[in-house]
Formats: structure tokens, sequence, C-alpha cells
């Protein structure tokens, strides 16, 4: 891939792989979002999140590619959490929250773990942009490939259990398959974007650019591209202030998405228009 | 009424649902034909909304047999191909009113599971999905968001998205429950045209006995779990009958059923004077 690039540009090129993360990694996040958003699972998506951290460190412990062990942490939190809220014994919330502290549980006694790799370690929870490998921008690539593909095929069994799941359930779609699909996909998403982004600010990628395009679209087909044309300018915006000002990478952008969302809802249609809110006489 | 000869799309056997160890249905038996119309009736808490439950396989029965358009619908693969074919009204709409969904695009959900896993909707499928915004009077609100409609409005989508699936069965939960008293008298009028809109069997469940329409032609009342009686719709609105049923109501509500309620929905068409 490198001798893709003139020799002149070769110092540059870790901005050219961020910049690419930034596309691939922001677009993933931020169309994940409005699913996360819509479904009102926000703090389910702080779980992967956490889940995906704590994976990605029992990786470094095992000796296996962090992704790969974030990618197994997300879905068993995915497999745990689903059927433990949909069961009703507790309330989904104290679900989401049980295994939460279980996987920060787990992030912690693995950090312990791992003197050796305690940099790495500290890297995946605040992530680097400007360090991404090729390979991972490769594996980012495929998953926002695997997403498109995945969304594209049963868009509309997953806006059917996004928007009403007990309407999805009575029409005959498998809406338990469908919701467990759609929590893996989302952990996957956490997963592949812990190195560049981190576990702990990859959540505001996700719900921010979503949350804000939410606030301008009245449909999930214009949503989702309007949260991935925001998601990768939050990222390539946070980028360019980050190297022009020496900020640290990850929190500038996840602080853009924060002011991308912020006048979102002053200027949203939402608050202006009053047909959105007042039934048409 | 319709002919003996008639096959049943819904067949109870001796149907009994048991939540958190207290009885809801006991030993409920019912077959209801092909095209039929029947209101069932009875007191809060009596089971009628398990019973849709039962029908189209949401909720598990604890003994007894249940076939529904031949199919066993406790059994996860044949429950959904069941639903496939069965439309549900439900009595509370329940979503997330930010969910970016037009009223359209709503409607044309109906159709997802008969469409199947994966494949997109055709310009037939679409086609339907808007006969049946006409039919129910919602072509106007299909470029409205859902999250921005009246109660009165929601229910009415919900019976454009049931009646777009072209069900072989409808049901019906507490349609009028939920909505002004305007938006009821609407409902109501929608409710006596179904029979005219759909082929389908259509099960009405209600609180309210007088909100079903002439077109229901069998009433079946429930209580306490237990099927009473069933009959004819105007031997069963029977003043006694209807006393017995909601005798634990309190004795304002008896008298509102007893004199056909209704000051918020007039008459339905044809109610019995």
């Amino acid at each position: 891939m490198t001798t893709l690039i003139p020799e002149s540009l070769m110092p540059y090129a870790y901005l050219a792989r961020a910049a690419l993360a930034g596309l691939f990694g922001g677009g993933l996040c931020a169309v994940a979002g409005v699913y996360i958003v819509t479904m009102r699972l926000s703090f389910l998506g702080v779980c992967l999140s956490h889940g995906a951290f704590a994976g990605a460190l029992f990786g470094l412990l095992a000796g296996v590619h962090p992704v790969t062990g974030a990618i197994l942490f997300s879905l068993l939190t995915a497999a745990g959490v689903g059927p433990l809220a949909d069961r009703g014994e507790v309330g989904p919330d104290t679900a989401i929250g049980i295994l939460f502290s279980l996987m920060m549980g787990l992030a912690f006694l693995f950090l312990g773990l791992l003197p050796a790799h305690r940099e790495e370690a500290l890297g995946l929870l605040w992530g680097n942009i400007l360090t991404v490998s090729w390979a991972e921008v490769g594996i980012l690539l495929a998953a926002a490939v695997g997403a498109m593909v995945v969304i594209t095929l049963f868009f509309k069994e997953i806006q059917s259990v996004a928007c009403h799941r007990e309407v999805a359930r009575a029409t005959g779609i498998p809406d338990t398959v469908v919701f467990y699909g759609i929590l893996c996909l989302l952990g996957v998403v956490m997963s592949v974007t812990l190195p560049s982004i981190g576990g702990l600010l990859v959540f505001s990628l996700v719900v921010n650019p979503a949350a804000a395009a939410l606030q301008w679209c009245r449909r999930f087909r214009t949503a989702l591209p309007a949260a991935a044309v925001l998601g990768v300018g939050c990222c390539w915006a946070g980028l360019a202030l980050s190297w022009r000002f020496s900020l640290p990478a990850g929190a500038t952008i996840v602080l853009v998405s924060t002011v991308v969302f912020a006048v979102s809802l002053v200027l949203s249609p939402r608050r202006r228009n009053t047909q959105w809110t007042v039934p048409a006489a | 009424m319709r002919s003996s000869t008639a096959t049943p799309v819904i067949q109870l056997d001796g149907v009994v649902v048991v939540r958190d160890g207290r009885s809801v249905l006991r030993d409920v038996s019912v077959d209801i034909l092909t095209g039929e119309f029947v209101g069932v009736i009875g007191p809060n808490g009596a089971g009628k909304s398990t019973l849709l439950g039962v029908i189209c396989g949401l909720v598990c029965p604890a003994a007894g047999r249940v076939r529904v358009l031949g199919l066993n619908p406790a059994d996860w693969r044949e429950g959904i191909q069941a639903r496939r074919r069965i439309g549900l009204v439900a009595q509370i709409q329940r979503f997330n009113p930010q969910a970016p969904i037009l009223v359209g695009e709503s409607v044309l959900l109906g159709r997802a599971g008969l469409r199947g896993l994966g494949r997109r909707f055709s310009r037939s499928d679409r086609e339907v999905a808007r006969r049946a915004m006409a039919d129910t009077g919602v072509e106007k609100l299909a470029e409205r968001p859902l999250g921005t409609l009246s109660g009165g409005e929601l229910q009415r989508v919900a019976i454009a998205r049931a009646l777009a699936q072209e069900p072989e069965i409808l049901l019906l939960d507490e349609p009028t429950a939920s909505v002004d008293p305007a938006a009821r008298q609407d409902l109501v009028n929608l409710l006596a045209r179904l029979p005219r809109l759909t082929g389908a069997a259509i099960v009405c469940v209600t609180h309210d006995p007088w909100m079903l329409p002439a077109a229901c032609e069998r009433v079946l009342m429930l209580k306490h779990g237990r099927l009473l009686r069933g009959g004819p719709r105007a031997r069963m609105l029977a003043a006694e009958l209807l006393e017995e049923l909601y005798a634990e109501e309190g004795s304002s509500f008896v008298l509102s059923v007893m004199s056909g309620a209704s000051d918020c929905y007039g008459r339905s068409e044809g109610s019995p004077s």
C-alpha cells in the first residue's frame, strides 16, 4: 500500500491513513448510530464499546489481534444483554448496567495483568487515529463494506425492528433474530474502530453525528447517508484541527461532533417547524 | 350467518394460559370461520387481549390445542408463517416518536414479513399499501412523520398497515380504547366498513360492546378467563346478559353499557336501539 504514495509525501502517509480511517470508521460509526439512537439504545452502545475494550485487552493478554478479542467480547456482550433484557427478569437498563460493570471489571483486570503492554492498552482506551496502520484501515474498509451490504439487504427488516419492534413481530418478521443481528453489527463496528477512535471515545462518534442527522431527516433513507457524511466530516474536521493546533486527535474529533450536534439541535426543523409537532388540522 | 361447511381459520380447543401462577384463560374452546366477524367482549382482566395473543402466537398456552390457518402459532417457525397472514392492530401503538419513518413507509412495512427476508418491496406491494391507506382515509398523511400523528390517526394507520398485509385473519385489540371521543366515532365507522374492505376473518376485542358494528355476526363473552357464552350479536347484547357480564365493573359502568353507552360513540351503524 505504501508503494502507492509518492516518496515526497511519505512523511504524510500517516495523515492519509488517518483520513481513510476517518472516512470508513466515521461513516460506519455514524450509520450504526442512527439505529442506536432510533432504538434508544445509547447506554447499550456504551456497554458494547466497553465490552470491545475489555476484549481487545484480552486479545493482547492472549496474544491474538486486539480487534479479534474486541469482536469476540462485544458479540458475547450483545448475546448476553439481549436475552437478559428480553426475558424481563430484570429491566433492560439494569441488564445493561450489570454487563457494563462486568466488562469494566474485566477490562481493569486485564489491564492489571498487562504491565508489558500498558501503553498499547491505554492506546485502545483513548485510540489514536494518527497511528493507525494500513492493516487497520483495511479492516475498517471491510467492515464498512460488510455493514453496507447487510443494511442494504435487510433494510426493511432492520427499519421495522428499529422503529416498532412489536409491529415487526406481529407482521411475521423474526424480530429477535433481526434485533440480535443489529446488536452484533454494532459490536463489530465498535470493535473495528477501537484502535483508531478508542474504547472511551468511539461511543461519542456513534451517537453525536447520528443524533445530529436525525434532527434534519425524517426518513432512514436520508438519515443514514446524512449521518455518514456528518461522521466523516467530524473526523476530518477534528483531524485538521488537531494537526493545525497540535491537539489530541480523538478528543478533538469527539468535541467537533458534539458541536455539530449542538448546532443541529438549535437549527433543527423539528424545533422550528411546528408542523412536525402539532398534527395538521 | 356463515354456512356450517365454511372452514375454521381459527381453532382453539381447551386453551389454558397461566401467567404468574394465575390462570388468565381457562379451558377456552372456539372455532372462527373464514370471513366471519366475531366480537369478543368482557370486563377488564377477562383475558381478551391474551386470547388475541394466543391466536397470533405471541402468548404460549400452558394447555390446549391451537390451530390458526392450519398452523401451530406457538411453534417458532409456524408462528412466523402464521403472523405473515394475520393482521394485528394493537391497543396502544408503541414506538419511538422521534423515529425517522413516514406514515407511508410504516404502512408499507405491514408487507415486510410477507415479502420475505432480504427481498425488496415490489411495485404491487406499494400499490396494495397505497390502496390500504386510501381505504382507511390516511392517504393524505402518507408524507407525515409517524411521530406527529394523534392517537386516532395512529390507530387508522395501524389498521391500514394490517390491511396492507392482505390478511386472512384480522385481529383488533380495543381499537377505540386509547383515542379521544371524536376520533372514536370515526374509528367505529371504519370498523363497520372493514368486512367490505377485506375478506379476512375479523376478531375484534373490546371492553365496550356498543362499538361492535352490525356487520359483527357473533359475539363471545369472556369473563375471568372463561368463555361464558357466544351467539348472534343482537342476542348477546341483551340487557340481562350485559348486566351479568359487567356486574363487577361498578354500577355506573353497567348503566352506561345497558343504556347503549355511548355518549362518546353515538351509536355505531346498526346498533340495537
